[in-house]
């Protein structure tokens, strides 16, 4: 099966600025990729690149097993986009009117009402775009790309603006579309909408890919797991050491509050447990910790935070 | 940082209705269906906008009334039958060209173009369905100028039909022209080009003032412009009686194919 998008050697340069220094990579059929990283990664640009509005200097990009200019016709149906800031439609439209006249240029269009309802802006059909709330503008640029029932969709900062309650509405929309078959591509500098919705990840960093991977793998190579909790002060924690997997490591980091670090796995947990009960010591407030996407995304992209 | 574990209670929000399917099923709606909707789409949107409405509609009725006034300069005693055919011209010019390229210059400005350049829609059927809704303003503009001249007396002659061919062509030249400036300059430069050379044109392009009045040399060169050649074959039908004239024909049609293939080549989208 062809890959849903398939970018290989990607290089793009604005006069003596390379945006994009040679990227490759791939899209499955079905699943939703998350491109992360800083302002000037490259992300919109790639992004733009496999929409059509941009040409490579060199490398290939293949949507649908499709080239994004020369099969523009055949390619425009089956992909839905959403650009960065606004709607980029009319703005004297109404809201319901836009997203009917995205839909007349559809064989199969959705219900424009229920997909209204469906993105939270059902009572606002009769709002002209340009009374619009960024947030709501948001939503609306959302269903104009879903309107024609596209097969791939590329949302470039989808929930940029929108209030926390919007964008769960938003991730839900997603979490269907996916189980429905379409293919995401977005783009988001929200960690946690990464980590909630991506299956897998791209960080981009100065025009390059930083990193790749499931979540699973991005947060947990390289990363030793941690346990925290809390119990009286002052144990003695050589015993602990002693009981816990080789290279595991016990330290009370301030008073009370201790820090187990090691390969944190069932043996761990239970050696700790087992230590616990046998000095009578209630561990309070027991907590797992992994590296979160946020840590790896930071570590990755130091570099070019320090450069700007 | 602990990882936050991802919520399954979500999926069931009482708020968002039953769950929409989402299973592709693309395909383009057919040519003429896109661009008669996208025609109907624009045409609201010019009636909507109070200053699309005042340029093509309500400045050329107002231009109508005033220009019939004896006091800016004398006309044979049948001054209606000048004004007519003269503010006809004008409403060309108002609606394909200054109000067609302030529209699409924002349009430009604001991503519209490149967010259609996204969608099933192809350009062709852009421009058909922005030339349609053109055409459907002026057959609004020129009811209401027609209708306002008989009230003032008017008494047309000539052919009609060879009227309405004259303005079709009008309307394709200026309507290159508008494209080729709205694609081709910032939007606030669209804005002050456009309605500078509407005002001029209608002064000094035969439209307001007969080029008899030019001297000889002048009136020569300003003949060639759009505005004069559409102006004075209207004139030639509706107020003489007779033909348009192959000199106002050919300079319209060489108006109409170089803006249109200009337009063509120059215009930016983005």
């Amino acid at each position: 099966m062809d890959a849903a998008v398939e970018i290989a050697d990607l290089v793009k340069t604005y006069g003596a600025r390379t945006a994009i220094s040679g990227i490759s990579l791939r899209v499955e059929p079905g699943e939703i990729l998350a491109l992360l990283g800083p302002n000037g990664a490259g992300k919109t640009t790639t992004i733009e690149i496999c929409e059509g509005f941009r040409t490579a200097d060199s490398g290939s990009v293949r949507i649908l097993g499709l080239d994004p200019i020369a099969d523009a016709t055949a390619l425009r149906p089956r992909v839905g986009v959403m650009l960065q800031d606004g709607v980029g439609g009319y703005n004297a439209a109404k809201a319901g009117e836009l997203l009917g006249l995205f839909a007349s240029y559809a064989a199969y269009p959705q219900d424009c009402a229920a997909l209204l309802d469906a993105v939270g802006l059902g009572d606002a059909a009769e709002v002209p775009v340009k009374r619009l709330s960024g947030g709501q503008r948001q939503r609306l640029s959302l269903a104009l790309a879903l309107v024609g029932r596209p097969e791939l969709v590329f949302l470039d900062e989808p929930t940029a603006g929108m209030d926390p309650h919007a964008r769960r509405s938003a991730w839900e929309l997603l979490e269907s579309m996916r189980a429905d078959g379409v293919t995401i591509v977005l783009t988001t500098h929200y960690l946690d909408e990464a980590e909630r919705l991506a299956d897998s990840v791209v960080v981009m960093d100065g025009g390059r890919i930083a990193a790749r991977g499931t979540l699973a793998e991005l947060t947990s190579a390289g990363a030793e797991g941690q346990v925290r909790f809390k119990a009286p002060p002052g144990l003695a924690l050589r015993g602990l050491t002693d009981a816990l997997p080789l290279g595991s490591a016990a330290i009370e980091e301030s008073s009370g509050r201790y820090l187990v670090s090691g390969v944190v796995d069932p043996q761990l947990l239970a050696a700790l447990t087992a230590w616990c009960a046998g000095q009578g010591v209630f561990a309070e407030g027991l907590a797992v910790e992994r590296r979160s996407l946020e840590d790896v995304f930071l570590a990755l992209t130091a570099g070019s935070a320090a450069r700007s | 940082m602990t990882r936050t574990a991802p919520s399954g209670s979500m999926r069931h929000n009482p708020d968002a209705g039953p769950r929409m399917d989402f299973t592709p099923k693309p395909a383009a709606a057919p040519l003429r269906k896109m661009v008669l909707s996208q025609a109907a789409m624009e045409f609201r949107l010019i009636i909507r906008n109070g200053e699309q409405v005042a340029l093509t509609l309500i400045v050329p009725l107002l231009l109508l009334v005033f220009f019939n006034l004896p006091m800016l300069y004398s006309l044979s005693d049948r001054r209606i039958d000048f004004v007519v055919p003269s503010i006809l011209a004008l409403g060309i010019m108002s609606s394909a060209f200054t109000g067609l390229a302030i529209g699409t210059g924002f349009e430009r400005k604001y991503l519209v173009l490149k967010r259609l350049g996204a969608t099933a829609l192809p350009r062709a059927a852009l421009v058909g369905g922005k030339t349609l809704a053109i055409l459907l303003l002026e057959v609004v503009q020129a009811t209401l100028i027609c209708a306002l001249g008989f009230a003032l007396g008017w008494h047309p002659h000539g052919n009609p039909l060879l009227a309405v061919l004259l303005l079709v062509l009008g309307t394709l030249a200026f309507g290159g022209l508008g494209m080729l400036v709205a694609g081709t300059l910032r939007a606030e430069v669209v804005l002050a080009v456009a309605n500078l050379v509407w005002l001029v044109l209608m002064f000094c392009g035969g439209i307001a003032l007969p080029l008899s009045r030019f001297p000889d040399g002048v009136a020569d060169v300003l003949r060639l412009l759009p505005s004069a050649a559409l102006s004075e074959g209207l004139h030639r039908i509706l107020q003489d009686g007779s033909r348009p004239g192959w000199g106002v024909l050919i300079t319209l049609v060489i108006w109409s194919v170089g803006g249109l293939a200009a337009a063509a080549r120059f215009f930016r989208w983005e």
